[in-house]
């Protein structure tokens, strides 16, 4: 393989990994300042229990997020010089920004939130946990105006081929931005609501039945109930704003080969870009069209016309966008599903978490990473969809790469490679054994339920 | 803005400062931790806890500023970014994997099962020893102008030994100020033990740095500007014999001085830096590209310093919180 494949899987690799924790993270941090705020109010211990498992589960994420995160701030310029160099005026300053106003306060609070609870007055640990999630959601609204703008750019303008800034305010609101955010705050939201429902359940199959447990399986539940169904009009918006700023996205998700209209869904296919057909395909038909243009005969863009006069291919790779995109939205409903189903069920004749049986929490164990499947499928939808552009219509993703031999990206990968798929395993391990212990009475619960003045208990950071 | 002048002159030199204290705060500030990490091996499991207790909480803030200054380098300078990072390529990328290892070992070693927290212990000392090596490797191909033949790698792979030598010693005393009994009597011993790799380290590169370069050669060794920089190497000399003094009286039963070895040691860390800023400015790619040339455009830095005028005081200001509250002697890390 070259240096540009291998320095493109590389970074994808990195970025994949990445995005698993900040996905966790930023969501999570607000859950924390809920049971925090819960408990402030209620003095109820189960708050206090549900706050100590969750913030553990929160350092450990946001460890492996920084230092994934480091990884890839280095490889803009060990891989990809030609990005900042061409459009480090309007990167820069976006990434900048996410430094100053989100990495050091999230990082510096996170100290006084992990250790500092019997160190610092209440208020000042709540702020501490606050100004975490808020550190994070910052972090998360910088990078994704930065990403957006490279799908989206506008506010700049092109001199000896570089690019320079015009307008903040029309690159900061790009027209992708608002839509991409929130895509991607619900996608975090969604991974913690079915993450914490998925160790709860794996504690209640463990027949833990503490009100710990109890309180964050139904904030799981419910959190994923209410968030599904806006996630998926979300999700539908942003599809619309693709197809109008980059409709060979969407023609490539939709396996669309000619401009045509009375398109239909496609539910199963192979894309032949050889052959430029699909084959075995399998649809619902006028669908697509309806999706996208609300009427069946709307005329939907295909991918032939984004085929050069000399034979360029200017349009995605068809394949990878096509499924991923299925991969996602069939984890959506398969999240709407489980959710429903067991809020229905919780809330039938008051039973809560009694009500549900226990083929359904067998269920919920492997969708507590459902959130990451439909995240990554999500993110290589839209990303792969920007391909052979880094930024549309600016850059293309072989004008940036680094002159670096090929030998050493792929000795730098394999190691990478190595690295995440044990640092992956090691996660996902103690996600569980935490979870175990936790059963085990790693909390010591009190035989009688305190009222009022909770006292804190004595609690090791293990 | 035309307040002070130029703005593509006065914009990249405060860009420069700015990045330039970044690494500097950097260095001190992993340094100890990375410093602590290098340590291990010394250590007994009981003290191994007590070490990660005086840095757990401080750590990733003290690695950010690594973010903020390859960020600074990255934004500011966007060509250097890419010229230097692509020549140091294998060395960052074993320090970005030692990172890795370290920053999650953090984790690991108290929430897997006490079985593996051995490995975790092992990985944590090996991603700072990769850390502290892959940094000094690349300071010593930084100095040598980022060529690559025999003696530049001979050279490299010497700054790297001291610099993890400096680190370990500054992380030392960190710990001499930060512990108590057994575990601080073997830091100040670790701390003697560690001079000479900051001394040589010193040595190495205010000797290599000048024969390298006839123009940092000139910049140093003319009149009148060998008589203004004197001092440099005479206060360095200074701090180097107090710092040994200090660690003579150490540790006794009133603790007096605990926090000196520490303050000296930074001073010797800021008089290094000062050093070698002043030999390389205004380039930021050695001999090829200063600052001046490398820099973006003038409003794009202009936007970036109108924030972080108002964001770093406020850095500055929680980050001393967040020693405040955890000053004194570390104490077990606890989540309640």
């Amino acid at each position: 393989m070259d240096t540009l494949m291998l320095s493109r899987i590389q970074f994808g690799a990195n970025i994949s990994f990445h995005i698993l924790f900040p996905t966790i993270t930023i969501a999570l941090g607000w859950v924390l300042l809920f049971f925090k705020l819960r408990y402030n109010a209620t003095g109820n211990v189960r708050w206090m229990e549900a706050y100590r498992f969750w913030v553990k589960v929160f350092a450990l994420s946001f460890a492996m997020g920084v230092v994934s995160g480091i990884t890839m701030s280095f490889q803009f310029g060990t891989n990809w010089p030609g990005f900042m160099e061409t459009v480090g005026n309007i990167a820069g300053p976006l990434l900048a920004y996410e430094v100053m106003t989100a990495f050091f306060l999230e990082a510096v609070f996170l100290g006084i939130m992990l250790f500092g609870f019997s160190r610092v007055p209440g208020w000042l640990h709540t702020l501490a946990t606050f100004l975490v999630a808020f550190g994070t959601t910052m972090s998360a609204f910088w990078i994704i105006v930065l990403n957006s703008w490279m799908h989206t750019p506008q506010g700049f303008e092109m001199r000896e081929g570089v690019a320079f800034a015009t307008n903040w305010f029309e690159i900061i609101f790009n027209p992708s931005m608002p839509y991409r955010f929130t895509h991607m705050m619900l996608a975090s939201g969604l991974t913690v609501a079915f993450l914490l429902a998925g160790l709860s359940a794996f504690r209640w199959l463990l027949g833990d039945r503490s009100n710990g447990v109890r309180a964050t399986l139904k904030t799981g539940v419910f959190m994923g109930a209410l968030l599904i169904p806006v996630q998926i009009f979300m999700g539908d918006l942003h599809g619309l704003n693709t197809l109008e700023y980059q409709p060979q996205k969407v023609a490539a998700m939709e396996g669309n080969w000619e401009t045509q209209s009375n398109v239909p869904l496609l539910l199963f296919a192979i894309p032949d870009e050889e052959a430029r057909e699909n084959r075995m395909e399998v649809g619902i038909p006028n669908m697509a069209s309806i999706i996208l243009k609300h009427k069946a005969d709307g005329v939907v863009p295909g991918l032939n016309d984004f085929v050069a006069e000399d034979g360029t291919v200017m349009h995605p790779p068809v394949a990878p966008v096509f499924w991923s995109f299925r991969i996602m939205v069939g984890t959506g409903f398969a999240m709407l599903l489980l959710s429903w189903a067991a809020a229905f069920l919780m809330l039938r004749k008051r039973r809560g978490p009694e009500g549900i049986p226990t083929f359904m929490y067998v269920a919920m164990v492997p969708m507590a990473f459902s959130g990451w499947v439909a995240t990554l499928a999500g993110w290589y939808t839209t990303e792969i969809g920007r391909q052979p552009w880094l930024v549309q219509g600016v850059l293309t993703t072989e004008m940036a790469v680094a002159d670096v031999p090929a030998p050493f990206v792929g000795t730098t990968l394999a190691a990478y490679l190595a690295i995440y798929a044990l640092l992956l395993a090691a996660y996902v391990g103690v996600l569980f054994f935490l979870a175990r212990k936790g059963v085990d009475g790693d909390v010591p619960r009190p035989r009688t339920p305190l009222s009022g003045q909770a006292i804190a208990r004595e609690i090791p950071a293990e | 803005m035309d307040l002070f002048g130029d703005p593509a002159v006065w914009l990249p030199l405060t860009f420069a400062a700015l990045m330039g204290v970044s690494i500097l705060v950097y260095v001190v500030l992993d340094g100890f931790d990375l410093g602590v990490g290098v340590l291990f091996p010394f250590a007994t499991d009981e003290e191994k806890d007590m070490m990660v207790a005086s840095i757990g909480p401080f750590w990733d803030a003290n690695e950010t500023w690594l973010v903020l200054a390859i960020g600074l380098l990255l934004v500011a300078f966007p060509s250097a970014h890419g010229t230097i990072l692509t020549a140091l390529y294998l060395p960052v990328a074993i320090m970005l994997i030692g990172l890795i290892l370290r920053g999650v070992a953090f984790e690991f070693r108290v929430k897997a099962p006490t079985p593996h927290k051995a490995t975790w212990n092992w990985l944590f000392f090996a991603g700072s020893l990769m850390t502290s090596l892959a940094q000094g490797f690349m300071l010593g191909k930084y100095v040598m102008g980022l060529e690559s033949t025999w003696g530049t790698w001979t050279f490299a792979a010497i700054t790297a030994v001291f610099l993890t030598v400096a680190y370990s010693m500054i992380g030392a005393c960190w710990l001499i100020l930060k512990t108590e009994e057994h575990l601080q009597a073997k830091a100040v011993t670790w701390a003697k033990g560690g001079i000479w790799g900051l001394v040589l380290g010193l040595g190495a590169v205010s000797l290599a740095t000048p024969l390298v370069s006839p123009r940092i050669f000139d910049k140093w060794f003319s009149v009148p500007e060998i008589l203004y920089l004197a001092p440099l190497p005479i206060l360095s000399a200074v701090m180097v014999a107090l710092l040994w003094r200090s660690l003579q009286h150490l540790p006794n039963p009133t603790d007096t001085g605990a926090r000196a070895p520490f303050s000296y040691a930074i001073a010797l860390y800021v008089l290094a830096f000062g050093g070698l800023a002043y030999s390389f400015y205004p380039f930021v790619v050695p001999e090829q590209l200063t600052i001046y040339e490398a820099a973006s455009a003038p409003e794009s830095l202009m936007i970036i310093l109108v924030g972080a005028i108002f964001v770093i005081p406020m850095i500055g200001g929680y980050t001393a919180l967040a020693y405040w509250v955890f000053k004194g002697k570390a104490a077990e890390l606890r989540y309640d």
